[in-house]
């Protein structure tokens, strides 16, 4: 028995050791986050993700970069840019710059990295969102027509020209994303898909990779060929793949990571109290999809019944907690555009609608159920949910959770449900990225939610130069897809929610798209 | 008994080809793709990516294409973890696994067998009813309770070792110590009951009471008669206990973040990243026939009572 406490003494004071001897040797400049995920790849035309756009932006950088507080388009590899007087052509003035290994970055990298992008072989997945605004992009994309067809093209070395499918004045914001990444054909070219691997890999970024420890860690450190390297502040970064909020928050809570991403919702009462927890306004929605062609939501005034008989700020108020904005529209707030009002919070109101349509009282409503994917947050707010319809409008309404790719399957593909919860982030700032998928026909319409005008407005508006104008066509469009129709009941704008001391780091700003570029990141002096 | 193992070497194969068969057809039967999107892709592009992988054919040709592809120890791609073939992703996780399941295994046999001793020599007594309440607490605990209770008192409340991670990080081989302690938990509460109550029955053999009627000396009876015959039951549960501390670390290297098999096999799941499955099905297919067929083998050799022929 002795021997064993001895034993187990000894490990002990040798992991303390191991501990103190780890701090010691700690730099301050080397920076630590816990980035929720193992990145998918590091080729910026496969990767789809948030953990994959964090490590993008300290490897690569495209034309121009997000600024870290408005999240606007701020000069990168392009050091200024001009519209065309019609707004449908931008011209790109290229700064000089290097790759990591040395090789200049040329207007002819950018179309080449480009077409590689749209290249069907590639298989990029957001390949969409540069068909979404250059010409003749969707055509290449989609093998029917030559590379030559899209409208981009190098004038000089340093000057670069694309071509737009309209007056897209939020163009310019979207090209910081990797959809419109810049690489390194050079090394891409000689290598083909073993070009991302470590010991391979060449990037324009900030930051360049040291190592990649599969499911572990993953280490960039300081670019020295960066064409701004005088501006970066940190000499490393650690991304860890941790996707246990708590695990991830007992390591920041040990002082073991300095930058963590997303909160565990069971302890949300204890984070918010926390003088490091950044809670910041996100361009994204949480939002009830009706199916319009199912009883009895095919009747808008069941659907607006519903709606009104929701209490959104008391759901952020009393069980989200995490400082989420409730809200009756589906785009938040942002420049130049002013959320509509929807039809608010009205329980006389709803009770009146759902007499009218037939079920005075609830009396008569036929069982329909609510869809969601499984977690513990999204099944929270449906409870909420169905105790408010039963206690405001007497109605009954059974929940049901499916994991999460056959939840997809379901309000995608198959369209089999009553109604569903959804969320949306958007990839840019415009009210547009928002509205679309509400077009009839829309791949990404999964509520089946169809009206002429509402097509007409969103097309219209796809044509009108940027300014007020366009912005009220936009508003008038939403207000008939919410106000009028409630095609679906929105609940509350997303908040990003992190964890970092800014007391002790600086550069890092809450900002409406959580990007966050690495280059501006440092510690506090 | 050499045909008999050859036998048994043999039949692994249909058993495989069987498993590998129909787990094929049955993870493309759930709902949902390696390509579900909150944001779902666009038609033209999904296309794209089902060409490059080849996804675009029908069923049946992917099936017979993947059966060549594994004969030649091809797994495949991996369809969310792009950069990396899956023999990659199991060549680097499963020597992880394997680490902390021989680390958890043996210290589980060090200390279970330590305890059981203890436990056996003090019967009915104190030291024996203490060890016994741990070990059936350990045996009803389950390890997410455990894993995250570790962790708060000695890394966040002592701060004594970091909270998680693995050997590679910053922290260094500290990382392995909570892991090991709450994978092994389970094990080591078996073991002891298991040797405990091997010992007390050995104890009171005939064998037993003829040495100690000889005269010998006591440490000489327990050491070198009572354990020898006591610990047999315990290495035949060595190989089950071997494959299930390996295939069950996947909860514990959740918690930790180990960079093992486990986590990948969750991930995989839950992605539909289908040739990652296949891959951890066909590693834990053979972890657990090699593990049953050791024991057989490891049976005939410790007790004379059973031959194959």
């Amino acid at each position: 028995m002795k021997r064993v406490l001895v034993a187990l003494l000894m490990v002990a004071l040798a992991a303390t050791m191991f501990v103190s001897c780890a701090k010691e040797t700690a730099k301050s400049v080397e920076f630590i986050m816990n980035n929720g995920a193992e990145p998918q790849t590091l080729d910026p035309s496969k990767i789809s993700g948030v953990p994959e756009h964090k490590i993008y932006m300290a490897l690569f950088e495209g034309l121009v970069i997000n600024d870290p507080q408005t999240s606007l388009a701020k000069p990168g590899i392009a050091e200024s840019w001009t519209f065309s007087p019609d707004n449908t052509t931008i011209t790109f003035k290229l700064r000089k710059s290097t790759w990591s290994d040395g090789t200049p970055i040329t207007a002819q990298t950018v179309v080449d990295s480009w077409h590689r992008n749209l290249n069907p072989e590639t298989g990029a997945e957001y390949a969409y969102m540069v068909n979404m605004v250059v010409k003749g992009a969707e055509d290449y994309n989609s093998g029917t027509a030559p590379k030559e067809t899209v409208g981009i093209k190098a004038i000089d070395d340093y000057t670069f020209q694309v071509e737009l499918i309209g007056p897209l004045p939020y163009a310019v914001d979207m090209m910081a994303h990797y959809a419109f990444a810049i690489l390194p054909m050079h090394v891409i070219n000689k290598l083909g898909d073993e070009w991302v691997k470590p010991g391979n890999i060449v990037g324009n970024g900030p930051f360049t990779l040291k190592e990649w420890k599969p499911q572990e860690s993953l280490t960039v450190v300081a670019n020295p060929k960066y064409w701004d390297a005088k501006s970066v502040k940190l000499s490393a970064i650690t991304f860890l793949p941790i996707d246990d909020n708590l695990t991830a928050y007992n390591k920041y809570k040990a002082g073991e990571i300095d930058w963590s991403h997303g909160v565990p919702l069971a302890l949300i009462d204890e984070v918010k109290l926390r003088p490091d927890y950044q809670v910041a306004p996100q361009v994204g929605t949480y939002y009830y999809i009706f199916n319009v062609t199912r009883k009895p939501f095919t009747d808008v005034r069941v659907r607006k019944a519903l709606g009104m008989a929701l209490n959104m700020s008391e759901l952020v108020d009393k069980v989200t907690k995490g400082g989420q904005l409730a809200t009756n529209a589906m785009v938040p707030a942002m420049a130049g555009y002013t959320p509509i009002k929807g039809n608010g919070y009205n329980v006389e109101e709803a009770k009146k609608l759902l007499a009218e349509a037939g079920f005075p009282g609830g009396v008569g409503f036929p069982k329909v159920t609510l869809l969601y994917n499984t977690s513990e947050g999204h099944k929270r707010i449906a409870e909420w949910a169905q105790e408010n319809w039963k206690k405001n409008l007497g109605i009954e309404v059974a929940l049901l959770n499916q994991e999460w790719a056959t939840f997809l399957d379901t309000r995608q593909v198959s369209h089999n449900f009553d109604f569903t919860r959804a969320g949306w982030v958007g990839d840019y700032l415009d009210p547009n990225t928002f509205l679309d998928m509400f077009l009839t026909g829309s791949g990404l319409n999964d509520g089946l939610y169809s009206n002429p005008k509402y097509d007409e407005l969103i097309k219209k508006a796809a044509t009108m130069p940027a300014g007020s104008a366009r912005m009220d066509t936009l508003r008038q469009a939403e207000e008939i897809m919410i106000t009028q129709d409630q095609a679906v009941i929105p609940i509350y704008h997303y908040v990003e929610q992190d964890l970092i001391d800014l007391t002790k780091w600086e550069g890092w700003y809450a900002n409406p798209l959580g990007s966050h570029h690495w280059k501006f990141i440092g510690p506090k002096k | 008994m050499s045909k008999f193992i050859v036998r048994r070497l043999l039949s692994i194969i249909p058993t495989l080809f069987v498993i590998v068969t129909l787990s094929f057809f049955l993870i493309r039967l759930a709902p949902g793709g390696p390509f579900s999107r909150e944001k779902k892709i666009p038609q033209e592009v999904l296309q794209n990516i089902l060409k490059k992988y080849n996804m675009d054919q029908p069923l049946i040709n992917q099936y017979f294409k993947y059966m060549g592809d594994i004969l030649r120890f091809d797994l495949g791609p991996s369809y969310t973890k792009k950069d990396h073939t899956v023999n990659e992703l199991i060549g680097t996780a499963f020597p992880v696994s394997l680490h902390l399941g021989a680390m958890a295994l043996g210290v589980a046999l060090f200390l279970g067998i330590s305890v059981g001793i203890i436990s056996a020599l003090n019967q009915n007594k104190w030291p024996d009813y203490a060890a016994m309440s741990v070990a059936v607490l350990g045996i009803s605990i389950p390890l997410f309770v455990i894993g995250p209770l570790l962790m708060l008192v000695f890394a966040l409340k002592l701060k004594w070792l970091p909270t998680s991670g693995w050997i590679g990080s910053r922290a260094g081989w500290a990382t392995v110590i909570l892991p090991t302690m709450t994978l092994m938990f389970p094990y080591f509460a078996y073991i002891a009951r298991l040797s405990r109550g091997s010992i007390i029955e050995v104890a009171r053999s005939d064998y037993i009471r003829t040495a100690r009627a000889k005269g010998l000396k006591e440490s000489v009876v327990i050491w070198k008669h009572i354990l020898k015959g006591a610990l047999l039951p315990v290495v035949t549960y060595l190989g089950p206990a071997f494959s299930g501390i390996v295939i069950g670390s996947v909860v514990v290297e959740q918690i930790f973040v180990v960079p093992g098999i486990g986590r990948i096999f969750v991930q995989s799941a839950l992605n539909r990243d289908y040739t990652v499955i296949m891959g951890d099905v066909i590693v834990y297919s053979i972890i657990l026939i090699s593990a049953n067929f050791l024991v057989d083998v490891l049976y005939s050799l410790l007790d004379p009572r059973i031959s194959y022929k």
